[in-house]
């Protein structure tokens, strides 16, 4: 199975979430002067959606860091986004940006630090996921 | 150690002169964060076309009108209380010289948002229906009752981060029996106007309730183990006496048009975020929190006609809405 990366600002919602889903995750450190991590194996993105109310700036400056690495790119097989549907229109943005850019799936979509019934979509939608992936040559 | 001391509690000497704000020495980046996206966010009710309603509100009924005139008068008083004591109440509990400045923001906000309530009454309704809603409201016994148990958390000097729960509570958790409304109307194509308009309280409410509890998060962390339990378990029972409070509040407005049920899912799922936001897990069970799609729709839309991949509904990779990728930072 692949790996998973995920970015959590201050305010610990995407953290919480994947400390509930209890699978090893690399974390893309906030600080801006931290540099990027690089992932070593295939792997989706968690990310949280920061956009303005015309929907500019949804991904974290960090995670944009991250992805402006071409390896780390070539490694990204998915992204699942987090947000809040109280922010309308731009509810989980980031995901659809990121599938834009990176041309890759926007897997699933979760508010804030994710209910019971996401954490078994998504344990069950990742090893689904991967063992797809492994029957598809590289 | 104790939570932090009040310093409006500190009246033996003149008031000292404050530090003169310099935004580019920040002690909590988020802060900065959260000022760009306030102000970016800036609004006003003249935005908004409201008078393109006029026609769909003369097709509610005598009762549906009432309802929402009503509802709205609830929501002013919670803008009211948030504009006048909540963020201001905020302010001397700040740690950073810049939270204090994104609460003034807060602050004005809400006299926004209790303005445009009324930016909708003067294009809607009859002067004397409006009248005689805000009586209701100042009458309406579960209104005043929450409004108590808001305000008796504000007034209570010894405690900045019951505070913040009080407030986050009322951001996140208060108004939605009164948003409710509003989306359920714009679902069914009624007053879409009306409807853009609470959206953009709805999304700065997000905002407050995100930030007030990203700043109860920091205050929780210097507090001991047990005065930490101390604090989630008020911040449990203060959820359930409003809950209790609320609950009845929707049963006397939407029992009559048999949408109570309904609200009520929709509460149980705000009352969980508002958790979320102070950093505690859920208090209702996934099933209570079943909102109707409908409403859930109105709340993001367009947001959702894209399904992912995990939830099964959609065999093949959609890739999502059109959205703007031209951002500086990124390098391809
Ligand atoms: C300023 C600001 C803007 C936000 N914008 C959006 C948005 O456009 N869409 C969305 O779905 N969520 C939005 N959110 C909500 C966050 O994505 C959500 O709170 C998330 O759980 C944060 O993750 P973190 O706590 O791990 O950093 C925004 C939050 C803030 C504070
Ligand atoms: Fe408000
Ligand atoms: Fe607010």
């Amino acid at each position: 199975m692949g790996g998973l990366v995920y970015f959590s600002s201050g305010s610990g919602n995407t953290a919480r979430f994947i400390e509930r889903l209890g699978r090893p995750a690399l974390r893309i450190p906030a600080r801006a002067d931290a540099p990027p991590p690089l992932a070593e194996r295939p792997y989706i993105l968690v990310c949280p959606t920061y956009a303005d109310g015309a929907g500019r700036g949804a991904v974290p400056r960090p995670v944009i860091r991250f992805l402006n690495l071409a390896a780390n790119r070539a490694r990204l097989a998915g992204v699942i986004a987090a947000g809040n549907r109280s922010f309308g229109e731009t509810f989980a943005l980031a995901g659809d940006v990121i599938a834009a850019k990176c041309n890759v799936p926007v897997l699933y979509r979760f508010e804030l630090a994710g209910t019971d019934t996401d954490i078994a979509r998504i344990r069950d939608g990742l090893t689904t996921f991967w063992d797809t992936r492994c029957l598809i040559p590289a | 150690m104790k939570d932090l001391p009040d310093p409006r509690k500190d009246l033996s000497g003149p008031r000292p002169v404050p530090a003169a704000i310099n935004w580019n020495r920040l002690q909590d980046d988020k802060d900065l964060e959260i000022w760009n996206r306030l102000t970016a966010n800036f609004w006003l009710p003249e935005k908004v076309p409201l008078s393109n309603d006029i026609q769909s509100w003369s097709q509610l009924s005598e009762e549906e009108r009432t309802l929402t005139i009503r509802v709205f008068t609830g929501l002013t008083l919670l803008d009211t209380i948030q504009n006048s004591v909540g963020a201001p109440a905020l302010m001397p509990d700040a740690i950073t010289p810049h939270e204090e400045a994104v609460l003034s923001n807060i602050a004005f906000m809400e006299a926004v948002h209790a303005r445009s309530y009324s930016s909708v009454f003067s294009t809607l309704c009859r002067t004397a229906e409006v009248d005689e809603a805000f009586r209701w409201s100042a009458e309406n016994e579960h209104l005043q009752a929450k409004s108590r148990l808001i305000l008796d958390e504000y007034d209570t000097a010894a405690s900045p981060l019951r505070r913040k729960i009080a407030s986050v509570f009322l951001e996140s958790f208060l108004f939605y029996s009164g948003f409710y409304l509003p989306m359920h109307w714009s679902s069914r194509a009624r007053l879409t106007n009306t409807a853009d308009l609470i959206r953009l309280i709805i999304r700065d409410e997000a905002i407050h309730g995100y930030y007030i509890g990203y700043k109860f998060q920091r205050g929780l962390e210097r507090l001991s183990g047990p005065e930490r339990q101390e604090m989630k378990d008020f911040a449990f029972s203060l959820a359930f006496d409003l809950y209790d409070i609320e609950a009845r509040y929707t049963e006397q407005l939407y029992d009559r048009l048999g949408l109570t049920e309904d609200v009520k899912a929709f509460l149980h799922y705000n009352a969980n975020k508002a958790l979320r936001n102070l950093g505690f897990e859920a208090l209702f069970p996934d099933e209570a929190c079943k909102v109707n799609p409908a409403i859930m729709a109105a709340l993001s839309p367009g947001s959702d006609e894209n399904h992912d991949f995990f939830s099964g509904s959609g065999s093949s990779y959609v890739i999502g809405r059109t959205v703007a990728t031209e951002d500086d930072d990124w390098d391809f």
